[in-house]
């Protein structure tokens, strides 16, 4: 079934498009450097940002076409199991507040433009670094897929068939990106963010009024899941399964390459610091988002688009918005997701492309690589990326996506070790790291694709089912935990095993980690705190 | 650093608040406990930010 299409909707999201895009081409001019043709420049905004706009960037990065379709779908969907979304974002960041301000630190003292490159100076292991440049660039392309499944699900419910907008969209995108670089996505992440706050806080209010209460939504939600066997509450066996998704997912958010640019672009050590308590602001937004999936179920919202057996359940949200908003407010609201997910999907292409021109690209093709040379490759890498993401949309389901999205943080969780540990310390053998890293993803691929769903018969889900190895239990747990864990037993014990044979040269020294990055004096160094 | 642990371990042990009661205007506990601790961890991590600013 394919909803009306509305004028005064599609008026409103193209007129929010052309302005974005036109802001896009300004940020060009803005904190202007003399030449854009470096990756210092081009794809970090010359390290400049401050608390603010590091705050919109970082934000726009984590918060993303993913939050506001998927995460109610999966309330809408799977009941309790589905909130894990909050809990994951309030533990991100005190667990990675000192992880993310030494490795400010470090890459500003060496010029490290991405976590590939900061492996290679600190473990001294060109293998291991491309392990890590790899993973990064895997476990992003389906998370840039993902943010045009946002845009997608808009246009589906706003009745406008074809692929065609997605294309429009892409080449805008691409086209900004290319000549602004990482400015754009930062100055449009403003906009998006106003928009998203506007929208969230007119959806909390004014659907619940118009439902009759958070008493009603919740139980009429009640009454619907218990007819599907769910429930608003978690059981005792979704606990651990619980608790190791929002974990994992809160350890494995800030290894992706877009949030390590995003940490890299700011300007100082305690401007990142300092985001990390003002980051969860966003998770309240997101925690109200994630209830839409509730209100859509009480409102008796119907999703569009897929299949009669398997609806396109990322449809919900625009749904239930064109079923209970003015189509005017309707249209704004479109327009904040198909921004939300363009600005992510920038932030993305260009860390991505960075990975690959001077982890992948200048070592391994061309060692005399000029700066020129790598921003220009990074450039043409990044269109490349989003050529292939909306490939995979259009070729692919939607809720194949989805599910890819999420075995990208399996994935992406396994360069861990070496990044994570290796900012305290170099105990570890950089051989037994690699090793570390074959183990715990041999491992993570196994289990994934032995799990099976309704649709896929193989990398069905992210939750790995205890059952599957014969134990009699419905408990599932989150499978980078497991391949983790394989990761980290394996390189410590190689650790031991090979402590003898020759390490790879540390270009960094402890210093390094504290530097403040800020021209104020700094006091004398200390050793740092344990986290 | 005790301060950062605190909301791990009071949102990643679903034991302490998978109840439905009480309620607030009709939010079951569960639901406002963990938005709660969006504060919670934004006081926490400000207070470890303020506490280093001058000594890393």
């Amino acid at each position: 079934m394919i909803p009306p299409f509305n004028a005064l909707e599609f008026g409103i999201v193209v007129a929010m498009f052309a302005i974005v895009t036109v802001l896009g081409f300004m940020a060009t001019r803005w904190k202007r450097a003399t030449s854009l043709a470096s990756i210092e420049e081009w794809g970090l905004g010359g390290r400049r940002f401050g608390t603010w706009v590091t705050w919109f960037l970082i934000g726009g990065d984590l918060y993303t076409a993913y939050t506001f379709v998927a995460v109610p779908a999966l309330l809408f969907g799977t009941g309790a199991t589905g909130f894990f979304a909050v809990p994951y974002t309030i533990a991100v960041f005190p667990l990675v507040m000192f992880a993310a301000a030494r490795m400010w630190s470090v890459c500003h003292e060496h010029g490290y433009a991405t976590a590939a490159e900061f492996v290679r100076g600190r473990q001294g292991s060109t293998v291991l670094a491309l392990l890590v440049a790899i993973t990064g660039i895997v476990a992003t392309i389906p998370y840039i897929a993902l943010q045009l499944t946002g845009i997608k699900a808009v246009i589906e419910v706003m009745g406008i068939g074809g692929d065609w907008p997605l294309w429009i969209a892409f080449i805008a995108l691409a086209a900004y990106t290319w000549t602004s670089g990482l400015r754009a996505p930062a100055l449009i992440a403003f906009v998006k963010d106003i928009l998203i706050y506007v929208m969230i806080l007119v959806a909390a209010i004014y659907i619940p009024y118009k439902l009759g209460g958070y008493d009603v939504i919740f139980h009429r939600t009640d009454t619907a899941l218990a007819a599907k066997g769910l429930n608003t509450l978690l059981t005792g066996s979704q606990y651990l399964g619980y608790s190791t998704l929002a974990l994992g997912s809160a350890l494995a958010l800030f290894l992706y390459p877009h949030a390590v640019t995003g940490v890299l672009a700011s300007r100082s050590r305690e401007t990142v610091k300092k985001n990390m308590s003002l980051l969860p602001a966003y998770s309240l937004m997101l925690g109200f988002i994630a209830l839409l999936g509730y209100m859509a179920i009480a409102a008796h919202v119907k999703p569009v688009g897929g299949t009669a057996k398997a609806p396109d359940s990322t449809t919900i949200v625009p749904v239930l918005f064109n079923s209970q908003f003015p189509h005017w407010f309707a249209g704004i609201a479109f327009g904040a997701i198909v921004i939300g997910a363009l600005v992510p999907a920038a932030i993305m292409g260009i860390s991505a492309a960075n990975t690959f021109a001077r982890d992948i690209y200048q070592p391994y093709f061309r060692r005399s690589a000029s700066d020129r040379e790598q921003g220009l490759v990074s450039q043409i890498v990044s269109v490349v990326l989003k050529l292939g993401a909306v490939a995979v949309i259009v070729s692919l389901k939607p809720s194949f996506a989805i599910e890819f999205q999420l075995i990208g943080g399996v994935i992406v969780i396994q360069i861990l070790p070496a990044v994570v540990l290796g900012l305290w310390t170099r105990w570890y053998h950089r051989w037994a790291l690699v090793a570390g890293w074959v183990a715990g993803m041999g491992l993570s691929i196994y289990m994934l694709w032995v799990t099976s769903s309704k649709t896929a018969a193989h990398f069905g889900s992210a939750s790995f089912a205890f059952k599957t190895w014969g134990f009699d239990t419905k408990m599932t747990i989150w499978t980078g935990i497991v391949g983790l864990i394989a990761n980290l037993v394996v390189s410590t014990v190689l650790t031991l095993v090979l402590g003898r044979l020759p390490r790879g040269r540390d270009e960094t020294s402890p210093a390094d980690y504290e530097v403040a990055g800020e021209p104020a004096a700094v006091g004398p160094m200390e050793a740092p705190g344990a986290v | 650093m005790l301060l950062l642990l605190l909301p791990l371990v009071a949102v990643l042990v679903p034991e302490f608040y998978n109840y439905r009661s009480p309620a607030i205007g009709g939010m079951p506990f569960f639901y406002w406990y963990q938005l709660a601790w969006v504060a919670g961890v934004a006081v926490c991590t400000w207070i470890v930010y303020a506490a280093t600013r001058n000594s890393r």
